[in-house]
């Protein structure tokens, strides 16, 4: 072994899926013991890469070298012999299990667990102690949040013995402060002489933490530089191969009249679990108003009652002064005729039919209109032309309406949700997520289109766990800790550190204190 | 320029024909070799007994006749079984279905033959369909509603509905002229089915009319599951169910209407069996037909002319396997359940055996002559 080679070296790999070429003579070179960034747009092709790495995928053509030797990578087996560990984005943890039985789930060392689990114990603890991870080894997964469940596959990966350890988009479902924690994890990391690979599209992060950052746009590597001499204006400008902007330009909002008004909402789940608590907040004709807070505090919940997805416990929502709970036309389906659009968090389990086509899922929600029927007959034409036309719109490519859906990348596949939701012509709007697993070139686009549509004079409600983003797109805030509405306030009141105590459940009242003016941290 | 545009972005897509007609081919020829090596076990020659086979189920009209008349019954309850699969229910009591449909064609040709042809069949028809139709709604309801789960409830009504039909044939409807077996009495005879005309040869065949209605059904499945709002919902619930109730479509109106088709549908099997053939309701004269419809439907990838394709490839081998234990010593009735098990098992169970593996071949093939394009 050199001492000086690099941890991870690829030389000229090429990937083609199909017609597709995605990874194009890729070149990369990660030293040991250094944070390693590698950003681009979704279909980019660092998901791709970073699969061939870890054995999902194999190349058509070049070479893997780890630590200067050649290697031959065909399994995830191999790759972690080879000391590569990956912490996917959607993580791989049995619920029901406990952190120590999850992390020796494949490497339990013989028949009978006692031994092996004695073992893992004692190894784990000094791993934690090693990297400040503090998890509780005896916890169930199903009961940790998810800023854990993260730490818990980086142990998973640290006990296989991994040197080099691949992070697939880690902070997307993070808060801040977890997110923070994430990042003194990986120092750590590093200061022991592990080598870190995060793929990311948020330049941010790239720029908080990595030592080197690779650019990847299209399948291509286009450049290769120390994160101290670039800035996040041309680490964007690589990506996208223009300028793009990265704030939401937009005129100030011109409230109009209340479209929907929520009082004291409840909602009690089928394990008898409180999701929403007394939520009382209004839309207004020709305004945002985003949503933040950690996922999983009510938020989703909220969507889903509002959107007729499932009914409320009690509680009043006036739509145009038309009082909706209790009455026939509250579900999903009568919603969408008067006017009211919804754009569900997860385009995978709820937006989308993956295995229909892209045209068959222009009219999910809409195929009763008349527009896609001529009698008993579903118009196919209809659903195609429709389809064609907001792909047109909407910039979706590959430009194909009979492709199928699962064949589109997320931003694509969001944009395909978005067109079909806002070109109905909703008054009100419900986002879940804008742009969750999207490019920054679809970011752009998809934040135009709704500032777009709320200068038409309609109400919008975005629920994002991304704090720039609702900072960005909202007019106004209220913020969702446990249920409950913690605040509201102006988005030009809003900074990052009172946001993020108020989605840690603590009001503007409470944070009594003077709060210093960190603007560094955005 | 439209070729490159289906095939722009489309990793995944391997031509058609591959996945329909190649990938069903080699499973087919795999289980046929494995056939051919038990007949080889058992001191037989095997191509002989293909031959055979073929000849019995193709050979000369009248096996066609028998052929196609087996392949109307798998039509019926292949179409049965794939309408729950669309919805994602597993129904395995299409046998349970048919029988009972035999009671509602049954009633309604006993006890309401005073009525002309033209209005008896079609009361005959629809009331087996509605027949088979309730008896798998009240799985369907207890899924829908309260969350059993179909597949034992099915299996469950299959049990409960022979039982029925048992009681009902020796203690109700029971010809008392017929020696004692369980069975009613012969319908009028201008309820029966019309069977083939004489000139295709086919008329001592059980063939009838029931096969035009079959081919009839199998486009108006089409049509309903691709072509209208209803079946669109169906599928949605079946392809994701939250996606459904995100999009204002309920999953349980809509597992209760795929069932109840499903139901009606097996409920046809009792219209070709009884009305065309047995001209009474006999015990056990469902024989099997509801559960290989799975395979058929498996095999026939839940679309009409698969179904149609697989249909009649188990008609053929009914046929030709009847033949097949006339003629052969060493291959008796069982040997052919062999091997119309071997072909369940390499078309439905192991399925996706060769596919990667074919599929990856495609895959390669394709971007070898895009690199080199």
């Amino acid at each position: 072994m050199t001492t000086n080679a690099p941890a991870l070296e690829l030389r000229r790999v090429n990937k083609w899926f199909g017609a597709v070429h995605a990874n194009k003579d890729i070149s990369l070179s990660v030293g040991r013991g250094t944070i390693h960034g590698i950003i681009g747009e979704n279909g980019a092709g660092k998901s791709t890469l970073m699969s061939i790495v870890y054995g999902f995928y194999q190349a058509d053509e070049g070479e893997i070298f780890v630590n200067g030797n050649p290697c031959h990578i065909d399994n995830p087996q191999a790759s972690i012999k080879a000391g590569i560990g990956m912490v996917h984005q959607h993580f791989m943890l049995v619920d029901t299990f406990t952190v120590l039985e999850n992390i020796i789930l494949g490497v339990e060392g013989g028949n009978r667990l006692a031994g092996g689990i004695r073992k893992a114990r004692e190894e784990l603890q000094r791993l934690e102690r090693e990297y400040t991870l503090e998890v509780d080894v005896d916890a169930l997964v199903g009961d940790l949040p998810v800023g854990i469940r993260q730490r818990v596959e980086i142990l998973k990966a640290l006990y296989r013995g991994a040197e080099i350890l691949i992070l697939d988009e880690p902070t997307g479902v993070l808060t801040p402060q977890e997110a923070d924690h994430l990042f003194r994890i990986l120092n750590t990391l590093r200061d022991q002489g592990k080598t870190v690979i995060l793929i990311t599209h948020k330049l941010r992060e790239i720029m908080a933490i990595t030592d080197t950052v690779s650019v990847m746009r299209r399948g291509e590597m286009v450049a290769h530089v120390p994160t101290r001499d670039t800035d996040r204006e041309k680490l964007a400008e690589l990506m996208v191969g223009r300028s793009v902007l990265l704030r939401v330009e937009k005129e100030e909002a011109k409230p109009g009249a209340e479209l929907m008004t929520i009082e004291d909402l409840n909602f009690i789940d089928a394990d008898g679990v409180s999701r929403l608590k007394n939520i009382g907040i209004t839309l207004k004709a020709g305004e945002i108003l985003g949503i933040a807070g950690v996922s999983g505090n009510g938020q989703s919940e909220l969507l889903e009652v509002l959107g007729g997805v499932i009914p409320p416990t009690s509680g009043s929502i006036k739509y145009k002064g038309e009082e909706l709970v209790g009455s026939s036309k509250f579900n999903a389906r009568n919603l969408r005729k008067i006017g009211l659009g919804h754009v569900p968090e997860d385009r995978h389990k709820a937006g989308l039919i993956l295995s229909f086509s892209a045209n068959e899922n222009t009219a999910l929600g809409y195929h009763d209109l008349p527009m896609f029927n001529k009698g008993t007959t579903l118009d196919r034409a209809q659903m195609l032309s429709t389809c064609e036309a907001y792909i047109e719109k909407f910039d979706v490519r590959p430009p194909d309406a009979t492709l199928k859906a699962s064949g589109f990348s997320g931003g694509n596949q969001q944009k395909l949700v978005l067109a079909r939701e806002m070109e109905q012509d909703p008054d009100v709007l419900l986002v879940g997520q804008p742009t969750r697993g999207v490019d920054i070139g679809a970011i752009e686009f998809i934040h135009k289109q709704l500032i777009h549509m709320r200068d038409q004079g309609k109400a919008i409600l975005v629920v994002s766990v991304e704090i720039d983003e609702v900072m960005s797109l909202a007019d106004r805030i209220a913020v969702m800790f446990d249920g409950k509405i913690v605040g509201e306030l102006a988005a030009k009141d809003a900074t990052e550190q009172k946001l993020g105590l108020m989605m840690a459940g603590i009001s503007d009242q409470e944070q009594a204190a003077p709060i210093p003016d960190n603007e560094a941290l955005v | 320029m439209s070729e490159t545009k289906s095939k722009f972005g489309a990793p995944s897509k391997v031509p058609a024909w591959v996945n329909l007609g190649l990938i069903p081919l080699i499973n087919l020829l795999a289980a046929f070799l494995i056939s051919g090596i038990v007949i080889l076990i058992v001191g037989d020659n095997p191509l002989k007994a293909l031959e055979v086979l073929i000849y019995g189920a193709f050979g000369y009209p009248e096996a066609i006749g028998y052929t196609l008349y087996y392949t109307t019954n798998f039509i019926f309850t292949g179409l049965a079984v794939a309408i729950a699969f669309h919805c994602g229910l597993f129904n395995i009591g299409a046998e349970g279905q048919a029988f009972i449909g035999g009671l509602g064609v049954g009633i309604a040709a006993l006890y309401f033959d005073f009525l002309p042809m033209w209005a008896v069949i079609p009361l005959a028809v629809m009331s087996g369909a509605i027949f088979g139709a309730g008896w798998a709604y009240v799985p369907a309801y207890l899924q829908a509603k309260r969350g059993s789960h179909i597949v034992i409830t099915t299996i469950m009504f299959n049990f409960i509905a022979f039982s029925v039909m048992n009681y009902l044939l020796v203690e109700v409807m029971i010809n008392p002229d017929a020696g004692g077996s369980p069975e009613t009495r012969e319908f009028a005879e201008h309820i029966w089915l019309a069977h083939a005309p004489d000139f295709t040869g086919m008329a001592d065949s059980p063939l009838n009319f029931s096969f035009i209605f079959a081919l009839l059904l199998s486009g108006a499945f089409y049509y309903f599951l691709w072509h209208t709002r209803w079946g669109y919902e169906i599928r949605v619930v079946g392809q994701n169910e939250t996606a459904a109730k995100y999009a204002g479509i309920s999953p349980s109106k809509n597992i209760i209407l795929a069932m109840v088709i499903s139901g009606g549908l097996a409920g046809f099997v009792a219209v070709n069996e009884l009305l065309g053939v047995h001209h009474r309701v006999l015990m056990d004269f469902t024989g099997g037909y509801g559960f290989v419809g799975i395979a058929v439907a498996l095999m026939g990838r839940n679309h009409p002319v698969g179904i149609f394709m697989a249909a009649l490839l188990f008609g053929a081998i009914y046929q030709g396997g009847t033949e097949l234990s006339f003629e052969m010593t060493s291959i008796n009735k069982e040997m052919v359940i062999v091997i119309q098990g071997l072909i369940i098992l390499f078309s439905g169970a192991l399925e996706n055996m060769f596919r990667p593996k074919i599929e990856n071949l495609f895959k390669k093939r394709q971007s070898l002559s895009q690199t080199e394009a």
